[in-house]
């Protein structure tokens, strides 16, 4: 092999270049834009996975997911962990604003804030099993209060279970958005905040007038996560609930779809609906953001 | 008035503060209590009681050995240490050409991979499942890996951040001693690279260790359990021992614990740094 210090810098940079980027380029191909176009093409077939030849067959899975209720119904359940990513976002705003000015044990209060999002997923599925189980902790708490007529069986009820289980996803991510927003606040130079006091502004003002105009990009940045967020949350009611009594989600369903009905062709086309969903999104959230500039 | 009003806002501050630490808290903390308890104990008392005895870890042993735990901590390790050594050094040679080198089809290959962001992972698993499956990878610890190594734009970018604070001037003293770019990379640029490499670390080491997903479908054989999939395996059979199961959840949740409390600084930069795009 010719050594590397011998050839010129022109030919050493383009050999650096290939081989730097083959392996990164060749994973990218690989694990991101060959399924999405492999996506596409089983979408249009009814191919269980296994037999050799795909069968053709136009918009049928399409016409499936859009027109059969059980289907479609999932959507309704990444509904409610939609709006709780409202709730989230709205609790992490507000800890990481009150935080960032001076608070007494500030450091233990963020620590005990964010350690929930550094957890392991099925771990905090078994958490919240436990904690709403009817003898369980929530239950138990309440009885403590006073408040005993509150008890429920929050996951055996078709009404309070996506709730619940909305609730499990806050106390998950809730750390997440509480740090972002947190290093995003502490980003502001304190001279403005000075400035601001000498102007007779209090911290209504402050938070109103100058925190959220400084991490404007952020929120909207998470609020595009959300969306996707909601649509692809798997595993808090996958290890809970295993997604009955109405709880499945589109991923649970998904997977239900492809690996345990076979139904490989119907799967993708359900998979292509909800990155059509993602894309939308963004591009709407980019046209939007464009437009206040 | 004044000072009324402002004494009632800060109680209100420390308040919403404590509640909020309950609330993060107390579900842990009553799985806690019921790992240590004995199973008629269990039985007994309520989720808020306190155990017998503080020392008792039987269910820590039953779990460990009952949910072959050993098992699932070496097959995390092997995967989490083989692609992250991967993704940092792939990360960190796309940023060096990426920063030092200006080409075409750079803005290309940046865009290339910025896309691919944002295709959501999820929605291609059932493609992605045909793929590992036609390579012969299912059910073999290189499925997953394979997944993790995929250079992602976040470590690219907190890479390219780090790269322009090193002055080029660095690297052209090099060249002038007649220094290979390779020498440059991995002699100079690496090792000043080490705090964005700390940072992707952290952040990908954590969302490996808690991944779910990816072991679960490609690597369902038991000899190939992760923490994430050993503890699942306790949710039928281990039914009517929550105990135990409190335990198991425990044993996966400890050394997060220990790596949170030891790298808490790196771990807040990671995460501020990592998400903010």
């Amino acid at each position: 092999m010719p050594k590397l210090s011998n050839m010129s810098y022109k030919n050493q940079r383009i050999l650096i270049i290939f081989l730097f980027s083959l392996v990164p380029v060749a994973l990218l191909l690989t694990f991101s834009y060959l399924p999405v176009f492999k996506m596409f093409q089983y979408s249009f077939t009814s191919w269980d996975g296994f037999s050799k030849k795909m069968e053709y067959v136009g918009f049928e899975n399409y016409k499936t997911i859009f027109t059969r209720p059980e289907y479609f119904a999932v959507f309704k359940v990444s509904l409610y962990y939609f709006f709780a990513t409202f709730v989230q976002m709205g609790l992490a705003l507000y800890f990481a604003t009150i935080l960032s000015f001076n608070v007494r044990l500030k450091n233990w209060f963020k620590g005990i804030l964010f350690f929930p999002t550094l957890l392991n997923g099925v771990a905090i599925g078994f958490i919240f099993l436990f904690f709403f189980k009817p003898e369980g902790t929530l239950n138990t708490i309440l009885d403590l209060l006073g408040l005993g007529a509150w008890q429920q069986k929050w996951l055996l009820n078709p009404n309070l279970i996506n709730i619940s289980l909305a609730f499990a996803s806050v106390w998950r991510y809730m750390g997440m958005n509480f740090i972002i927003f947190l290093g995003a606040i502490s980003s502001i130079g304190s001279d403005i905040y000075e400035a601001s006091e000498i102007d007779g502004a209090n911290r209504w003002h402050q938070f109103r007038h100058i925190i959220i105009p400084s991490i404007k990009r952020i929120l909207q940045l998470n609020l595009i996560l959300a969306v996707s967020g909601a649509i692809g949350v798997f595993e808090i009611p996958y290890v809970m609930t295993g997604g009955s009594n109405g709880s499945g989600t589109f991923v649970i369903q998904t997977v239900d779809v492809a690996f345990k009905y076979s139904k490989l062709g119907l799967a993708s086309a359900m998979a292509v609906v909800l990155l059509g969903i993602v894309v939308l999104v963004t591009i709407l959230q980019r046209v939007l953001i464009k437009e206040e500039k | 008035m004044h000072t009324f009003k402002y004494s009632a806002a800060s109680f209100f501050k420390y308040l919403t503060l404590v509640l909020g630490a309950l609330m993060a808290l107390i579900p842990i903390a009553v799985v806690f209590l019921a790992s240590l308890k004995t199973n008629a104990e269990y039985a007994s008392t309520g989720p808020l009681t306190l155990p017998e005895n503080w020392l008792n870890f039987s269910n820590y042993t039953k779990a460990f050995v009952d949910g072959k735990m050993l098992l699932g901590f070496m097959n995390t390790i092997i995967i989490v240490l083989i692609s992250i050594a991967g993704a940092t050094l792939t990360g960190s040679m796309m940023a060096y050409i990426l920063a030092r080198f200006k080409f075409k089809g750079s803005k290309l290959l940046m865009g290339a991979f910025l896309l691919a962001t944002l295709i959501p992972g999820v929605t291609t698993q059932v493609a992605t499942f045909q793929i590992i499956n036609s390579l012969e990878l299912f059910n073999t610890r290189w499925a997953p890996i394979l997944m993790y190594l995929g250079t992602d734009i976040i470590a690219v970018y907190i890479f390219m951040q780090f790269l322009d604070s090193i002055s080029e001037s660095l690297d052209e003293s090099a060249m002038l001693d007649g220094a290979s770019y390779w020498t440059i990379y991995w002699r100079i640029i690496l090792p000043l690279l080490s705090p964005a490499i700390v940072t992707v670390i952290i952040v990908k080491g954590v969302n490996i260790y808690n991944d779910f997903y990816t072991p679960f479908l490609y690597m369902p054989k038991s000899d190939l359990q992760v923490v994430s999939t050993a503890l699942f395996k306790f949710k039928g059979p281990y039914g009517s021992q929550w105990e135990v199961i409190c335990a198991a959840i425990m044993i996966a949740i400890i050394p997060t614990l220990i790596a949170f409390v030891s790298l808490q600084k790196y771990i807040y930069n990671g995460f501020a740094q990592g998400s903010v795009k």
